[in-house]
């Protein structure tokens, strides 16, 4: 009798553990099939010309390249304005804060702007650079992609503040460092590489935005590095090549789609070795 | 004295608890050595409160930039399904209805999908194995919602149009509510399409939630189940989730809220079309695929002044649905009983 199920219990266990194997099958295969399309779709156009050439009129050749400057001036200052903000946001949860009442309302509001859709930030900083400017710019998008930087960076920096030995900081003390030289020489050193997957994977975020982008750097169909005027920027050329009726411009979009997939993949890769450098 | 008393207080936040930020500083200004220290305190403490007011900065100017909106429709905004911006009457109706349905149908799909994965990756797989299908899980998240979008318009309409839809539609048209349901015209695009592909979108979120929360039940319990005689299916059903019943809910609400917001993957195969959809394979809108395509387009005062409106509506729903998540996650259990 021992040892021996009845088939119906057999049964709907070995229904359920198919069922779980084939959900995960399906999401594996739902991702190789996106690099997929891709790979087959982009590889045709991404080559020199896609860095070097300036973006095309329909029907001409051309590649990329003044969408790729712009995202990187507009992804690059959005980043380096982020990185400060957040990481001092998440030692004050960590360090001073705590479990106060102000700390508490902070990491709330820092969730609702962490889950709040990109689209409105892109509203809100159209409102408040766009309107009161009077004009599109590439500094209103990096702010946009600021604001979605910092809830991303304060808290994984929080999570990874809180790890940091009490015994490293009480010995710091006992040798009479003031305390902010404790937590600027010892606390963020000792959390360095937590610290930079953060601002990793925050920058892979951000990297990839479109939505908050749309209509506060706008477009630039000419080259352009003053982040006053308008700037063109890969997600942005993407969608509208995308949705354009024109083949090559569809076919540009993929290989800028490959480009930033890519990119971001690799942001993450990176992310993930500094993140297992700490557990070390 | 009294100043290791206050470098204790500094140093062991549990001693400070006694005593408010208020008195901390008061007292510490009255030390010179710690003015650095206090500014430094200060400063980011100052960043917090920012982000408090950037938060509220975001809805006063919704508020704000909406009330042209606001004042001339009032609450009749909310039910009116017309969007003319030639006559000027706007509603809110078809976006926001766009934006539930899509969402509630991405859930939908994606939970039992998230939970399978989740159980995969916690109870049947090998750890290694598991790990790396929770990377390649992971990887999936990282790609730009923008790339989804693409995917879903060149490669996953066409083949729903040639290949799902038409079938749908066939088998279901002697049923009675399906008919209604999947009625249409196999075009590809519409919220059938979007609500597929905010589906995958949400399935690397909700998966790892569910997978916290999983890994949070304490091992003995499991072995327990397990050792007297309960199969995979009994175990997860009569110990993982009763265990983890708001962990999993508050992921599941958590998902709920990044599909009700996001704007590019349904922009390209949601069709953006104004008009009252009735079945599922019909093009519709959503809140965000219509701001993201007719605000830079949009004169006047009354048309930008309506999607702003849109905008606000949105933020306020995903703020609700958001408090409401954490509410769940908060009771959930905190892992640690892994071991």
């Amino acid at each position: 009798m021992l040892g021996k199920l009845s088939w119906q219990r057999r049964l709907t266990n070995h229904v359920f553990t198919s069922f779980c194997y084939i959900t995960s099958i399906i999401s594996v295969c739902v991702l190789a099939l996106i690099l997929w399309s891709l790979i087959s779709r982009g590889m045709g156009h991404f080559n020199l010309a896609l860095f070097t050439q300036a973006t095309p009129a329909a029907g001409l050749d051309g590649g990329l390249r003044d969408a790729i400057v712009g995202s990187l001036i507009i992804t690059g200052i959005g980043i380096v304005l982020a990185i400060p903000i957040g990481i001092l946001i998440a030692t004050f949860l960590s360090e001073f804060g705590r479990k106060s009442i102000l700390a508490r309302n902070i990491r709330f509001m820092n969730d609702v702007l962490l889950s709040a859709p990109s689209i409105i930030i892109g509203l809100f900083v159209y409102a408040l650079v766009v309107k009161t400017t009077g004009s599109f710019s590439g500094l209103a998008g990096a702010l946009a992609l600021m604001i979605i930087a910092i809830p991303m960076i304060t808290r994984t920096t929080e999570d990874v503040l809180y790890l940091v030995s009490p015994m490293l900081k009480e010995a710091a003390v006992a040798l009479g460092v003031p305390r902010w030289r404790v937590t600027v020489m010892i606390v963020y050193r000792a959390a360095q590489n937590g610290i930079i997957t953060a601002v990793l994977l925050a920058l892979a975020r951000i990297a990839g935005e479109t939505a908050p982008l749309l209509f506060t750097a706008l477009n630039n169909e000419f080259a352009n590095a003053n982040p006053l005027q308008p700037m063109a920027s890969l997600p942005v050329v993407i969608y509208r090549f995308a949705m354009s009726p024109y083949k090559d411009w569809q076919d540009l979009a993929w290989s800028g789609a490959l480009l930033i997939t890519l990119v971001i993949l690799a942001i993450n890769l990176s992310a993930r070795i500094f993140l297992h450098k700490k557990q070390k | 004295m009294s100043l290791i008393c206050l470098q204790n207080w500094l140093l062991y936040p549990s001693l400070a608890k006694v005593v408010s930020l208020g008195t901390m500083a008061s007292i510490l200004t009255k030390t010179r050595n710690f003015s650095a220290d206090l500014l430094f305190m200060n400063l980011t403490r100052w960043c917090g409160i920012g982000l408090i007011l950037l938060i509220v900065a975001i809805l006063f100017s919704l508020i704000l930039l909406s009330a042209p909106s606001i004042s001339a429709f009032g609450f009749h905004f909310l039910w009116n399904s017309a969007w003319d911006p030639v006559h000027e009457d706007f509603g809110a109706l078809v976006a926001v209805l766009g934006t539930l349905v899509t969402s509630v149908i991405a859930i939908i799909i994606a939970v039992p999908l998230s939970f399978g994965i989740a159980v995969i990756i916690i109870e049947v797989l090998p750890p290694r194995l598991g790990t790396i299908l929770a990377r390649i899980v992971e990887l999936m998240a990282g790609i730009p919602s923008i790339i989804y979008g693409m995917w879903g318009l060149f490669s996953l309409a066409p083949f729903l149009a040639v290949h799902v839809q038409p079938w749908l539609i066939e088998h279901c048209q002697h049923i009675p509510v399906l008919n209604f349901v999947f009625g249409g015209v196999p075009i590809g695009f519409g919220i059938f399409t979007a609500s597929i592909i905010l589906a995958m979108m949400i399935i690397p979120l909700v998966s790892s939630v569910m997978r916290d929360v999983l890994a949070s039940v304490p091992t003995l319990l499991k072995e327990a189940a397990y050792g007297v005689g309960a199969t995979r299916l009994e175990v997860v059903k009569h110990i993982l989730v009763p265990y983890t019943r708001a962990g999993m809910l508050g992921g599941v609400i958590l998902g709920l809220g990044r599909a009700l917001g996001e704007t590019m993957a349904v922009t390209f195969v949601v069709g953006n079309s104004h008009k009252l959809f009735t079945a599922l394979f019909m093009p519709g809108t959503t809140i965000s695929a219509s701001i993201a395509n007719e605000f830079t387009e949009a004169t006047g005062t009354l048309y930008p002044s309506a999607l702003m409106e849109l905008g606000l509506i949105l933020f306020v729903i995903t703020f609700i649905v958001l408090s409401i998540s954490r509410r769940f996650l908060s009771k959930a259990p905190k892992s640690g009983g892994t071991q």
